[in-house]
Formats: C-alpha cells, structure tokens, sequence
C-alpha cells in the first residue's frame, strides 16, 4: 500500500509516509512561497504593488517591469552591456582557471601523492572550516600590494584558489579514477599531461561540471565593490543593486530584477543537477 | 635521493599542484597569518604599523561593549541556524529520498534554489515590511492577531527572529546536496539486511543503519554548515542595516566590517578576526567529535 508517489520499502508505516509527506508540504511551502511570490510581483502592474490589502498573486500579470527595466538600463550612463560584459569576463575566466587549476592540483594530489601533498591537503580542509571574512582585511592588503585594485584581476585571480573546488575534485578523483586507467595509459607511452587530460578529466566530468556551478555562482552575483573603481570595470549585480536601490518607487522593477538574476544560476544547476548530486556522493570526510 | 633524481621523480607533481597551491598560500594561509600579526598591532592604512602587544584583545574583551553584544548575538544565531539548518537539510534530503525520481528532482531543485539566488532574499523585507502594506503585517492584522503593523526589521525585539528565519530558508545548499547523494549511495541490500536483523519502523532505520552509513557526508555537511553559521554578517546588513537598532543584529562579522571597512582600526580588526578564526576552529572540532558517537 503507501502513497503513489512513494518507492515502496518494508519498514514504512503508511502513517509514518502521511506524517512526513505532511511535513514535506509545510516546509515545501515555506521554501516556494517567497519564489513565488518573486515571480508574481514582477509582473504586477503599478496599481497591485501598491494594493491595500496587499495580494500574493498577480491579477492582470505585465511586462511593464521588464520595460522599466529596459528603459533605465537604456538610460544608464554605462551601457549595461558593458556591466553584463564585465560580469560575463570575470565569471568565464575565473571558472575556466579555477576548473583548470584545481583539477591540476587535485590530480597531483590524488594520484602522484608527491611529498607534502598530505599536509596541503589537509590545510585545504581546514580552510573549509572558517569563513573567508576573517582574511578580508589581509587580502585586501595583498591586492592593493600587487596593484590589483579597480581590474579585474582582483576578483578573478583569487577565486581560482577556491578551495571548495579543490575539495570535492580531489575526493571525486579518489573514488572514481581507478589508479590501474592510468597506469595502463602511462604503459601505452602517454605523458603526464595526456594522462591527466586525456584519460581523467573526462572520466571526472561530474566533479569538474560542480566546479563549474559553484565557481560560476559565486561569481555571477560577485559585485566585486570591495576591489572596483571605475564605473565602467563595475559588475551587473552592482548596476542591478543601483536600480533597485532607487526605493519604493522601483519595487516592480526590482522584482523583475532578483528574476533575471535567479534564472541564470538556477538554470545552469538544473541542466547539471545529477553531476553535481553525483559529485557531492564522493564529499564525505573520512575520521 | 640526489636532488636530480628527486626533481625527475616528483617535478612535474609539484609543476601541477604548484599553481594553484601557490595563489592558496597566497589568498588563504598567508592571510591568516597576516591577521594574527596584524591583531599585536595598531595599523591605519596610513601610517607602518606599531606594535601594541595584547593592548586590542584587552580592550576587545574587557572595555569594548558592543562586541560583548556581538558575541551574544552571533552565538545565539550562530546555536541556532547552525544546527536548525543542519537537520533541516538531513530530514530533507531524507523524506525526498524516499520520493520517486521525478518528484525527488523537482524537490531538490525547489529546497536548493534560494541558496543560488543572489539577491532573491531580498524579497523577504517586502513580505515583512514594516508598514500595514507588508504581506505578514497585512495577513496577521486581517486575522486578528496583531492590531497594528509591527516593525519586523527595526524593531530589536523582532529582527533577530526575520533574520534567523531568512537564513533558515537560504541556509539548504551544499551540506543538502552531500546529503542527498550520501543517501543516494547507500546500498540497499543494507536495508534488506536490517529489516531482517529486526529493525522494526524508519526511526530505527535512520540511526542504526542510514545515518553511520553516511557518516562521511554528514561530517562534511557539518563543516560547511558551521562555516556558514558563523559567517552570517553582510546578509543580515543588507536585511536589517548598520547599525541595526540597539545593536539588535550585531554580529561579530559585522563587527569586524565596522572597524575594518568603516574606522580603518585594521590591528583592531584583525584581533576580531583572529578570535573568531580560533573560535570556528575550535566548533569544527568539537563538532566532528560528536558525529563520530552516531549510530
């Protein structure tokens, strides 16, 4: 018996399956309510923003926001294709090092276990373990020192040492490239370099496409302030913030900005959602 | 080894690992080391850096009272959304678990996409405006409960609470994931084999045979979930302002931007940092030590 949506399973009691489908709709509710409540506001129409009482959903939906929207960035002293320019350099070039390097240095680590890799490794794991705000004031110094500030640079560089990503590709490689692949295609005359990106890599795909996500989301959000000047290097998030900025006057286009800015990254993670659940399989911490 | 033979050995190990590993000092380990030698001194920005001795911990732990707030504050949040988010994300990814695959996709997507969204919390300070317009104000007067709108975000009595629940929803991200795949990769033959040892209904299921299963998910999921607890600062900012009322939503974090990015204390700064990095440590550790008692 049991609820049609359910595997079936001996242990379960049909109570215990209403029990938690139950609880399953509450919290589903709580998660999805402001989502939606998102996408309905950004296609409200003036007159349901400001309604009294107010209402979740939209009546008579518009595109009025997104024309709004259009017209203020068309008025932007920037052009905003230069902010989505901006956004689309840092994010491309910084997931593109930070896959390469760190799947680099994960295979060193993962399959040469040359002297000292253990102790990196392990420093990696520990750095997981605080937040990154405890080093802002010293990077900050070490950018300014290299004359980082207001390029891109500032931004790009130290996100390829993120060390999620170093993480989860290292116990991806661990698991799931089997030593005896390797050694067969070494035998067979491969350099080192062939071997790592001819034989792991695309056996690693699922670990290097969660890299990709990861570094892709937090870049795409990156407004990069901290680091960036001049108006025309800003970001789009940046130029976004700006408008919504603008107050209660701006409350329709604002929706209709969390909306362009929440489709990217929740598009990029369904299109790769059983990589990255494949990946995440291999995260765990052995004592 | 002679050095050449070494070099020929392990050279092209250390030329793989060698960029990455050199921007990690750089970004990561160097830094640290920057804060703790920092935190002895009195530095501006301007002027080199003069040592002060234990002169900013002193004055952090004995004289500088809205810290005191601070720390309160950010280990109220910090017990908290910690462990809250952390179940949350376990009996999550479990129920879906037991979902088929479709319906499981779709959950998943659901639960992990506030987490991804940027800016999209933002939306919370509509639904709790603190005007009769605000959503919760608007249903909570409609049903009688409150007579008059409440200043969720200004309000030092309430804010903690909007923003601790704001967490709570961006709060399912990576620990989720793990979660999900750890269950995903239990064997099943586990569970036929438990079923027939005499465990008896789910709760029994979950802690002798699911739960130490996944145990090397649920460490990592622990480590990232401390991480992000303590860390909690420039969101609540952006929720309730700097600085929120009474100090209501200080954090140590926020603490640390205050003297930081605002005053340029940076020795100041960085004994707040330093304090905080050996007070995460000393969680993380704590923490793993407990889930190794499971099941």
């Amino acid at each position: 018996m049991g609820l049609p949506i359910y595997r079936k399973r001996v242990t379960r009691s049909s109570g215990g399956d209403v029990a938690s489908l139950l609880m399953l709709v509450i919290l589903g509710a709580f998660m999805a309510l402001p989502m939606v409540y998102v996408i309905s506001s950004a296609f409200k129409p003036l007159n349901e923003l400001f309604l009294f009482p107010p209402r979740f959903f939209v009546r008579n939906p518009t595109l009025d926001n997104f024309k709004d929207l259009g017209i203020l960035m068309a008025e932007s002293w920037v052009p905003i294709s230069r902010y989505l320019l901006n956004t689309v350099i840092i994010t491309s070039v910084g997931t593109a090092g930070h896959v390469l390097f760190a799947s680099l240095c994960a295979f060193a680590i993962s399959k040469h276990r040359f002297p000292g890799s253990r102790v990196i490794f392990n420093l990696i794991v520990i750095s997981l373990m605080f937040a990154p705000e405890v080093t802002a004031i010293p990077n900050y110094l070490t950018i300014s020192y290299l004359g980082w500030i207001d390029s891109y640079r500032a931004v790009i560089i130290p996100a390829w040492a993120s060390s999620l990503g170093l993480f989860l590709m290292k116990q991806f490689m661990d698991q799931m490239v089997p030593d005896s692949l390797l050694e067969a295609a070494r035998i067979d005359g491969a350099s080192e370099v062939q071997v790592f990106w001819q034989v792991a890599m695309p056996t690693v795909r699922p670990a290097w496409l969660t890299l990709i996500i990861l570094s892709f989301q937090s870049l795409w959000g990156n407004t990069g302030s901290t680091f960036i000047y001049s108006e025309n290097l800003k970001t789009l998030p940046y130029a976004l913030n700006q408008i919504v900025a603008g107050g209660i006057a701006r409350a329709g286009v604002g929706a209709a900005v969390a909306l362009v800015m929440m489709i990217v990254p929740v598009t990029v993670f369904i299109v790769n959602q059983r990589s990255v659940v494949q990946t995440m399989g291999t995260s765990g911490l052995k004592e | 080894m002679r050095s050449g033979a070494f070099f020929k050995k392990w050279g092209i190990s250390y030329l793989f690992a060698a960029p990455y590993v050199i921007l990690f000092l750089l970004f990561t380990v160097v830094p640290v080391l920057i804060a703790v030698g920092l935190s002895f001194t009195s530095y501006n920005m301007l002027q080199p850096p003069v040592w002060v001795g234990w002169a900013n911990y002193v004055k952090l732990l004995f004289a500088d009272d809205v810290f005191l707030i601070a720390v309160k504050n950010t280990f109220l949040f910090s017990a908290i959304t910690g462990p809250v988010s952390y179940m949350l994300c376990l009996i999550l990814a479990w129920f879906i678990n037991e979902l088929k695959p479709t319906v499981r996709t779709f959950l998943t997507l659901l639960f992990y996409a506030p987490s991804i969204s940027g800016n999209v919390f933002m939306i919370w300070t509509i639904l709790f405006s603190g005007d009769a317009y605000g959503w919760v104000n608007s249903v909570l007067i409609r049903l009688g409960i409150i007579y008059e709108p409440v200043r969720w975000l200004t309000n030092p009595d309430t804010l903690m609470c909007v923003t601790i629940l704001v967490t709570l929803w961006m709060s399912l991200g990576t620990s989720f994931l793990a979660f999900i795949a750890g269950l995903q990769g239990i064997d099943d033959t586990l569970y036929e084999a438990g079923a027939l040892d005499g465990i008896r209904n789910r709760w029994q299921e979950l802690w002798f045979i699911t739960l130490p299963a996944m145990r090397p998910q649920l460490m990592f999921g622990a480590i990232i979930s401390i991480t992000t607890s303590f860390a909690a600062g420039s969101n609540i900012v952006a929720l309730v302002g700097f600085p929120s009322t009474d100090y209501a939503g200080h954090t140590v974090i926020t603490h640390l931007m205050d003297y930081g990015n605002i005053r340029f204390e940076m020795g100041y700064a960085s004994a707040i940092a330093t304090l905080l990095f050996l007070v995460m440590l000393g969680t993380q550790q704590l923490v793993q030590r407990l889930l190794r008692k499971i099941g």
